[in-house]
């Protein structure tokens, strides 16, 4: 007689927590198949603004860390992925009804992604930044810095795994914090994610995941004041223009959706999305 | 004469000769506006200067089109260098033309002659000397190989260096390949228009730029042209967010630069005597209409009665009266709408229990004028501690101990500007690295260079003028041919527009439907 298997509850990751969404509101994730998987939490209005409360907890400590240190807590989530992708293979054949090899090849492609990311933690400040050879005794230095609490619509397609590390990764590298709505009708992976964030050495708070609806999470994150930035990769099924016109209020930083194979492809233009740059006039004395 | 009473020293206007009536400058000629022309004055006399024409919608379209034939047939066709020759000639002649510049803006801003000789009209050439030269060396913008224009920009300016930002916006525009039109602000068009004929001078290719003049309706109409890729703003927070809202869901490029309320912050160690210079340069420098102005003085609380006294001691000698005059410090204020403003915000600030202090000038019978004033026991909550000024207006708090500065330098939704002034570089460095502005200055303040990225965080806007990044407002990376896996990483995706929005919908529930 086969083992009676034991399901687990999926609920947000939020300040390295796992809560319940506040509203007790749940909703079915069905297989490709129909068959039912699991109940994910529902999240609300509130859970997106205590995603950002703690997104913006977690700014200081992250930004404020070295560069070499938030690259090796990057390259750490890959490790971990790598060890535990059985279980992400799992969950995207159910979610996303493919065999085994594409699963396996989209988790390689995330681990690979979070790899490459985390190189670029201490050299995009080199390739980004500049010297400038003002014209008076001073020294003129120009870096970019991260932008802040970034709120992002994971990509809604089939590649949820990929698509939601696609996302988050960039504006981790430059020291932002995130909060992300994750892929409505395949979220396991995202929570999944979330625990391997948990148990990696991201501080709580750095990435913070909602499921739920992203039409009905969206406009409050579009609109809230302690949000810097806004990547709508996904959200090209929404009224998108609405949330970009809601962001203008508050002058967020705003990624428009993109689609096909190439939404939110590897880059480092959108590491700098999510960056200032700051230029510093130091006066030089006069011998 | 008392001892700091200088004998007039005026310009000479006589260089200058004027015409009664501008128009708008389309596709390389003037032409008459449709709209309702308006005049431009003095506003240190508030004589007229000349009559300026309005650019309706028919006119704003005309230039559009202008500036669409010139890209197609034309400014895209011609190489980088040539591009750039054409920018050294603008830089050569706007230097040849340097004192007539400077005599045209003064008159018809306001501000001393001293700063649009020594400042504005300089900052002119050099801008168009620097990004002459990136004309052809796009490949090392930090777009990637091979960058593409973005194809007509259409550039809206403030009054408050008019000149100056008409360099800032045009030169990079072209460099990168674009071409331009551009609106100045409408107490300040006269120099854009003498501009305009420096341009025929240079024999630029007709309609790569086109000036049109008139009112914040003629902007608007400018910004919302379906025919235009790509919107550079510099002005004010609240039409900023008009703006960011009307582009919302186009595939127009934005990049805006707006208000600030500048933390110039001095601590105990500082060489006072230069801090007090630096306050000065950054409030009162240019009637304080700065948007990067230094406009809240955080001081240590040590040496607050010390620096209070000296600043107004220093307060006492500043000169305000004819801009034209080479001896003055304080100009007049641009427009009676901005002294009211001005004079609104004031008030508020002895209303809430600021202290106030001007120093003492004769204000003149005629135009514009506030004298510098500071106010003292100004506390966060204030709204001369939270609202851009935008005039010879200084609001001073204090501090106990660096964490305490940078919390209060930071509490703002503005992030565009900040000074600190030490005497210790290691406490320079670490403060410059918690402030949330785009550009900070240690022991200076209102430095400007075309190599110096300037621009804003948070609500002060994003993009930034100056520097490489200064191309990257005006450039987009070459197409791409692409594969999605990291080895061939570093592209970027299409982004879905407007337009494009209810195709790719269209083919995803295609898909969808597929399976």
């Amino acid at each position: 007689m086969n083992r009676l298997a034991i399901p687990k509850t999926y609920k947000l990751y939020i300040g390295g927590k796992f809560p319940r969404s506040e509203s007790g509101r749940v909703y079915e994730v069905r297989s490709h198949q129909g068959d039912f998987l699991a109940n994910a939490a529902k999240g609300s209005r509130k859970d997106a603004r205590d995603a950002v409360v703690a997104a913006r907890g977690a700014l200081g400590g992250w930004a404020g860390a070295t560069a070499y240190n938030r690259g090796q807590v990057l390259y750490r989530i890959a490790e971990l992925l790598e060890g535990r992708r059985v279980q992400f293979v799992d969950e995207i054949m159910g979610c996303e009804g493919v065999n085994a090899a594409v699963a396996n090849a989209q988790v390689d492609e995330a681990i690979d992604r979070w790899v490459w990311y985390a190189g670029w933690a201490d050299k995009y400040v080199q390739v980004a930044g500049n010297a400038n050879p003002v014209s008076g005794p001073f020294f003129n230095l120009s870096v970019p810095e991260p932008t802040g609490v970034v709120a992002i619509i994971a990509p809604q397609g089939n590649e949820s795994l990929l698509g939601l590390v696609s996302a988050i990764a960039p504006a981790l590298v430059a020291g932002n914090t995130v909060v992300v709505v994750a892929n409505e009708n395949a979220p396991l992976s995202a929570i999944s994610l979330g625990e391997v964030l948990a148990t990696s050495d991201v501080p709580g708070g750095v990435v913070n995941i909602v499921t739920g609806s992203p039409a009905e999470i969206a406009p409050w994150l579009a609109s809230h004041a302690d949000v810097n930035a806004l990547d709508l990769v996904g959200a090209g099924e929404l009224d998108w223009v609405e949330l970009q016109i809601s962001a203008a209020d508050t002058l967020k930083r705003v990624l428009p959706p993109e689609s096909g194979e190439d939404a939110a492809a590897p880059a480092l233009s959108r590491i700098l999305a999510f960056t200032e740059l700051k230029t510093v006039w130091h006066t030089k004395a006069l011998l | 004469m008392k001892f700091l009473d200088y004998a007039p020293a005026p310009e000479s206007k006589a260089l200058l000769s004027l015409k009664s009536d501008y128009g708008l400058f389309i596709n390389g000629e003037f032409t008459a506006g449709r709209g309702t022309p308006f005049q431009t004055i003095n506003p240190a006399t508030e004589q007229q200067i000349a009559m300026i024409a309005t650019a309706n919608e028919a006119d704003v379209d005309d230039a559009v089109s202008a500036a669409r034939l010139a890209y197609d047939g034309v400014w895209s066709r011609l190489t980088g260098s040539d591009r750039g020759k054409y920018l050294f000639r603008i830089a050569r002649l706007v230097q040849e033309r340097a004192r007539e510049l400077a005599v045209a803006e003064t008159l018809d801003n306001g501000k001393p002659i001293k700063e649009t000789r020594d400042v504005d009209i300089p900052l002119v050439a050099a801008w168009f000397f620097y990004y002459a030269g990136w004309a052809d060396k796009l490949d090392h913008a930090g777009v990637g190989p091979n960058p593409a224009a973005l194809g007509v920009a259409a550039q809206v300016i403030p009054w408050n260096f008019p000149l100056m930002m008409l360099a800032w916006k045009i030169a990079p525009a072209l460099a990168a390949g674009n071409t331009v039109v551009l609106k100045p602000a409408e107490t300040t068009s006269l120099t854009a228009l003498l501009f305009a004929e420096i341009l025929q001078q240079a024999d630029l290719p007709d309609g790569v730029v086109n000036i049109i003049t008139g009112d914040g309706g003629t902007g608007a109409a400018l910004v919302n042209h379906p025919g235009i890729n790509k919107v550079a703003f510099t002005g004010s927070t609240s039409v900023g967010r008009a703006i960011a809202r009307s582009v919302a869901g186009t595939d127009k490029k934005l990049s805006l630069e707006l208000g600030g309320k500048g933390a110039n912050i001095v601590f105990d160690d500082a060489p006072i005597d230069q801090a007090v210079e630096g306050i000065v340069r950054g409030i009162f420098f240019n009637q304080g209409h700065v948007c990067c102005a230094g406009s809240r003085l955080l001081v240590q609380e040590s040496i607050h009665d010390e620096v209070i006294d000296r600043l107004k001691r220093r307060m006492q000698t500043l000169r305000l009266g004819d801009p034209l005059d080479k001896n003055t410090d304080i100009g007049a204020i641009n427009s009676a709408e901005q002294l009211a403003r001005i004079r609104e915000l004031s008030d508020l600030g002895e209303q809430e229990g600021a202290q106030r202090w001007s120093s003492d000038c004769v204000i003149p019978q005629e135009g514009f004028w506030f004298a510098p004033t500071i106010f003292t026991n100004v506390s966060t909550s204030h709204r001369i501690a939270r609202d851009e000024i935008f005039g010879p207006v200084l609001s001073v708090l204090t501090f106990r101990t660096p964490a305490e500065a940078i919390a209060k330098a930071n509490n703002t939704p503005y992030g565009l500007s900040a000074g600190i002034w030490s005497d210790k570089g290691s406490r320079i460095l670490a403060v410059a690295d918690k402030l949330r502005a785009g550009v900070i200055w240690a022991n200076t303040f209102n430095q400007f260079d075309p190599s110096s990225p300037f621009g804003g965080y948070k609500e002060s806007g994003y993009g930034r003028e100056g520097g490489r990044h200064g191309l990257a407002a005006y450039l987009k990376p070459a197409v791409r041919s692409g594969s999605r896996s990291i080895n061939a990483a570093d592209q970027q995706a299409t982004p879905v527009t407007k337009k494009s929005a209810s195709a790719s919908k269209k083919s995803a529930s295609a898909e969808k439907a597929a399976k």
